[in-house]
């Protein structure tokens, strides 16, 4: 279990981490998700204890990073790909990792056979490709068989082949029962992997949620609806008191929080013919996207307003959103 | 807690110092360099010594002549050290290490233990050669290593060597970087410390300078050679030298404790 509280970073008059208070539950993977910028990957800094918070704390199972003995059997992690000495070997840069929190020398290989390395374990790891780099990156990160992993943008860079495999990878790491907190700035990927979501912007707690519950409070779900007795419908509809909105490029309607079942029984009663009968769903990247686009909106209109959305007791409700994202919502509208 | 895995953090620190192709070079460098040089001097230092005024034989001192060549010798052992340290924030090494060992205190000491504890052994094979080959070329001058207070100043040349690697490695930590460091430390050694020692005007405070402290350990006849004399021994010399790496070390510990890495 790791516990931020009140986590905050100020570089100079800039705020990249602002009051920042979640938990990563054990045994699930969590996504921690925001645009590119939001203060994802100063977040994980303080939480291996690189960057010193301006406030606030960091405790893994009660501890700070600092206090862990032999930290990379707790937690292992991927910050960026570059980060070992490129004149070293992967074998040997894995190795004096190893020594140093007395892992046996055998895990070094077999991470490496893990990672797919092994032919390369003798090779220097400045002529790495990015994704080979990626790879050195996550075989460190489980060098010490943690139960924590963190994976800052893993699959940033990489080709699709490399994307599958760390998906795949992380599913399985996340079948063995480990925790696991991994950020993205996309929610695509993130629906594949993450049980658990926390949404951040600007440095700020927008959402802190099950990806169940995101997606469905945050996809707009509507019917679509197509008939060639389209006045007739509308009629119908705004009898049964349903609000329905016209779509003139493809002709048809559409019908915000009705289901279809009622829709289509309430056509046939009235025996209206339907071309198109359709649940529809928003994808979650436009749902992320509005409710990281609110934030901005939120914060050019209401610098240093009470950060109502950032406590940990009262995690932001996207229900409470609509309002601020009326205005994107428009400009999305109007630029189609 | 974290005591009983400090000898993990050293065998750690090894594994790095050992893996890299820049240890060898530099330290091969200061041996060969050291010696090869002081070994030119002897040279020519034997073939005009008939040349040599009363006073000058008098003054002279061969076990400080075996040295002179770690004028430049010594500029490889800064660039072990701060390359031992800087390397960690050139190469991006420095998150994953601290990820491995939070501990600033354990991290830092535990490095410059290993890399100091290297640089004086080679320090010492480095003084030792140039010694004894020195001796053996310097001929009818030249002292036995039995001779008073000999011992001290060859053991001294290992002991001023491994000084001045430590000393660049908190410089290094200071600038968190190789490139500054390095731009920084080979003028002020190799040319700034020996102007200012040498112009009578400045001398008065160069002598204090850790370069200049520190060498006078190595000299058996008091104001030999260069004709200068001190307001301190030959260990009182050695001490401010320490005094100075001490202080740059804690610096370089202090910036590492405060900095994000």
């Amino acid at each position: 279990m790791i516990e931020l509280e009140g986590l905050t970073k100020r570089f100079g008059a800039k705020t990249a981490v602002d009051h920042l208070s979640f938990q990563v539950r054990p045994g699930v993977v969590t996504g921690f998700l925001g645009p590119n910028g939001a203060g994802k990957s100063t977040t994980m800094r303080m939480m291996l204890d690189l960057d010193n918070p301006t406030s606030g704390t960091v405790r893994i199972d009660g501890k700070h990073y600092r206090e862990l003995p032999e930290p990379l059997k707790y937690i292992g992690a991927l910050l960026d790909a570059k980060s070992m000495h490129g004149g070293r070997t992967a074998y040997n840069n894995l190795l004096c990792l190893a020594q140093s929190n007395r892992i046996p020398e055998r895990r070094v290989a077999e991470v490496l056979d893990l990672v797919g390395l092994t032919a390369v374990a003798k090779k220097k790891s400045k002529g790495f490709s990015l994704g080979m780099g990626q790879r050195l990156g996550i075989a460190s990160a489980l060098l010490g068989d943690p139960e924590i992993l963190m994976f800052d943008e893993p699959v940033n860079g990489l080709d699709p082949e490399g994307i599958l495999w760390i998906r795949n990878l992380m599913k399985g790491l996340a079948s063995e029962g480990r925790t696991i907190f991994v950020s993205s700035h996309l929610m695509s990927e993130m629906a594949l992997t993450a049980q658990h979501l926390v949404v951040i912007g600007q440095g700020r707690l927008l959402a802190d949620l099950s990806m169940a519950d995101f997606i469905q409070q945050n996809s707009r779900s509507y019917v679509r609806l197509r008939s060639p007795q389209q006045e007739r419908l509308k009629d119908v509809l705004h009898e049964a008191g349903i609000s329905a909105v016209s779509v003139p490029a493809t002709g048809a309607l559409e019908i915000d929080g009705v289901e279809s079942e009622r829709l289509g029984e309430l056509a046939a009663q009235h025996q209206i013919v339907l071309h198109e009968l359709s649940p529809q769903r928003a994808s979650l990247e436009e749902a992320f996207m509005r409710m990281t686009a609110d934030s901005v909106e939120y914060h050019a209109h209401a610098p240093g307003a009470p950060g109502a959305v950032g406590s940990a007791d009262n995690p932001a409700r996207p229900a409470d959103v609509p309002a601020w994202g009326a205005g994107f919502e428009a400009k999305r509208k109007g630029g189609e | 807690m974290t005591v009983s895995s400090f000898p993990g953090i050293l065998n750690s620190e090894w594994t790095k110092i050992r893996t890299v192709a820049s240890t060898t070079w530099t330290l091969a460098s200061a041996l060969v360099v050291t010696v090869g040089s002081s070994a030119a001097l002897c040279a020519v230092v034997s073939a005009t010594l008939d040349d040599m005024t009363p006073q000058e034989r008098l003054t002279f001192d061969p076990t400080m002549a075996s040295f002179v060549g770690m004028t430049f010798g010594q500029l490889a052992m800064i660039v072990f050290g701060v390359l031992v340290v800087g390397t960690e924030y050139s190469s991006g090494m420095i998150r994953t290490s601290l990820a491995a060992v939070p501990r600033r205190v354990s991290f830092f000491f535990g490095k410059l233990t290993v890399a100091t504890a290297l640089a004086l052994v080679v320090g010492l094979a480095t003084s030792f050669l140039s010694f004894f080959l020195g001796q053996v070329i310097l001929g009818d001058a030249s002292v036995g290593i039995g001779g008073d207070n000999v011992l001290r100043a060859v053991i001294g040349g290992g002991l001023y060597m491994a000084m001045i690697a430590l000393f660049s490695m908190g410089v290094a930590a200071i600038l968190r970087g190789s490139v500054l460091a390095i731009c920084m430390l080979i003028p002020f050694f190799l040319v700034i410390s020996n102007i200012l020692g040498g112009v009578p005007a400045t001398r008065k405070w160069a002598q204090y300078l850790p370069d200049q402290a520190g060498a006078k350990i190595m000299q058996v006849v008091p104001g030999g050679m260069d004709g200068s004399t001190t307001t301190y021994g030959p260990w009182g010399g050695f001490g401010i030298m320490v005094l100075w790496t001490a202080a740059v070390v804690l610096g370089g510990y202090l910036v590492l404790k405060k900095r994000d890495a």
